[in-house]
């Protein structure tokens, strides 16, 4: 079995099972929550309301990235079934409604009735201070860097899009049809070579890194669990559907100058073409998907749910915050800060 | 059949680019015609892509710089 840790080089074709979702693997605990929660699963026993409580956020969030895995492509060795537990549905409500009051104690005052709704979140995206990763992966990065980079990002970028996706039941005629018109182009347009999180993919083998879903998740420092736990928080809540929106805007609004920037530091470091075209890709495509999630998408929620705007700024807010956490910790920890 | 819903195949962006919905043939600087490849296209409208003629988000650092030029003018 190869070293985990991610020194390994990887040999296999970015296809190896024919496209296949796999599931991801049962993590490493990081704490008595997660210890008990992990060998529940594994054992097939049921869970205790006397069980052990979170000791640390980092505790809290491994054992809430399992249980929302439940909903993606599940978890190895854990029996389908356990999606819907009640008693573990039980535990996720009690883990998400501590981070939900911790995301939301982090968003500052903003006008929930703005006169312009768009004007408004372009104004809360540009004017919100961040740290680059993609500056210093352009000018600075060494390769083994951009591995660790990339393997943290695998954790998104193999369901590139599918957190988002939960919202499309759950909204009105005009922000329905167009989120799909951006998640459209997400997908590739109906072309499985140009699924985003298929180009990813290719791109991580190429890189000679683990092509497998979740694969990386024992490395995944706590911002890249928040990271992820706020999208499916948001997607799997009808209550917070405007959310999705927000983060949606934020991202795509983010995208188009670090993904050129990562572009220009992958084709430096000669890190393969695959992964470089995945950056170029996006350059282009959110180009465009900026404009459709704050012209077409936000605009038309808004349109059909003034109130909800709120949780929309919730949703921008948290996703530009979660970001700039994940980054002050990896250029610090990379010297760059 | 009229239609509930706007929904237009072109959509200028303020100060930002065009969005063209469809098949489309879009010229650049030099009149070579780009054929449209995604369901939305965004054509540069600012000049100063590096991928024209699709938008890469330039303007944006363009608005910035001429906005931070303009507060540097004023102190």
């Amino acid at each position: 079995m190869l070293d985990h840790v991610g020194s390994a080089i990887f040999v296999e074709s970015p296809t190896p099972d024919a496209g296949r979702a796999g599931n991801a693997p049962l993590p490493e605990p990081r704490g008595e929550l997660s210890r008990a929660l992990f060998a529940a699963l594994r054992n097939g026993d049921p869970w205790q309301d006397a069980s052990p409580a979170a000791d640390s956020d980092e505790d809290a969030q491994i054992a809430l990235w399992v249980l929302y895995e439940l909903h993606y492509h599940g978890l190895a060795s854990v029996p389908a079934e356990r999606e819907w537990d009640p008693d573990l549905l039980r535990l996720r409500r009690t883990l998400e409604a501590e981070f939900e009051e911790r995301l939301r104690s982090r968003v500052p005052a903003l006008d929930g009735k703005p006169h312009d709704p768009v004007q408004q979140l372009i104004d809360l995206i540009e004017g919100h201070p961040g740290a680059s990763i993609s500056r210093f992966v352009q000018r600075q990065a060494d390769a083994g860097q951009v591995r660790e980079l990339l393997r943290h990002r695998s954790i998104y970028h193999l369901k590139e899009a599918d957190p988002t996706a939960w919202v499309v039941p759950r909204l009105g005629v005009r922000s329905k049809a167009a989120l799909m018109e951006l998640q459209y182009d997400e997908y590739g347009a109906g072309d499985p070579n140009r699924l985003h999180h298929q180009l990813f993919r290719r791109g991580l083998a190429e890189s000679g890194l683990c092509t497998r879903y979740g694969y990386y998740i024992d490395e995944a420092p706590v911002e890249i669990l928040e990271i992820n736990n706020a999208m499916s928080l948001f997607g799997l809540h009808r209550r917070l559907r405007g959310a999705v929106l927000g983060h949606l805007a934020a991202f795509e609004a983010t995208s188009t100058s670090p993904s050129r920037w990562l572009a220009h530091g992958l084709r430096r470091l000669g890190l393969g073409e695959s992964l470089v075209e995945y950056y170029t890709e996006h350059v282009e495509a959110d180009a465009v998907h900026e404009q459709l999630a704050l012209r077409t998408i936000c605009s038309a929620f808004h349109a059909e749910e003034p109130d909800e705007w709120p949780t929309v700024l919730l949703g921008a807010f948290s996703c530009l915050d979660l970001e700039d956490r994940y980054a002050q910790r990896m250029l610090t920890r990379w010297g760059a800060l | 059949m009229t239609p509930d819903f706007e929904y237009v195949r072109e959509l200028p962006c303020p100060d930002g680019p065009l969005l063209l919905r469809g098949n489309h043939l879009v010229p650049d600087a030099d009149g070579t015609l780009h054929p449209t490849r995604r369901p939305v296209s965004a054509v540069c409208q600012c000049g100063k892509s590096g991928i024209p003629p699709w938008c890469d988000g330039t303007h944006k650092l363009v608005a910035s710089a001429r906005k931070r030029a303009a507060e540097g003018g004023e102190r």
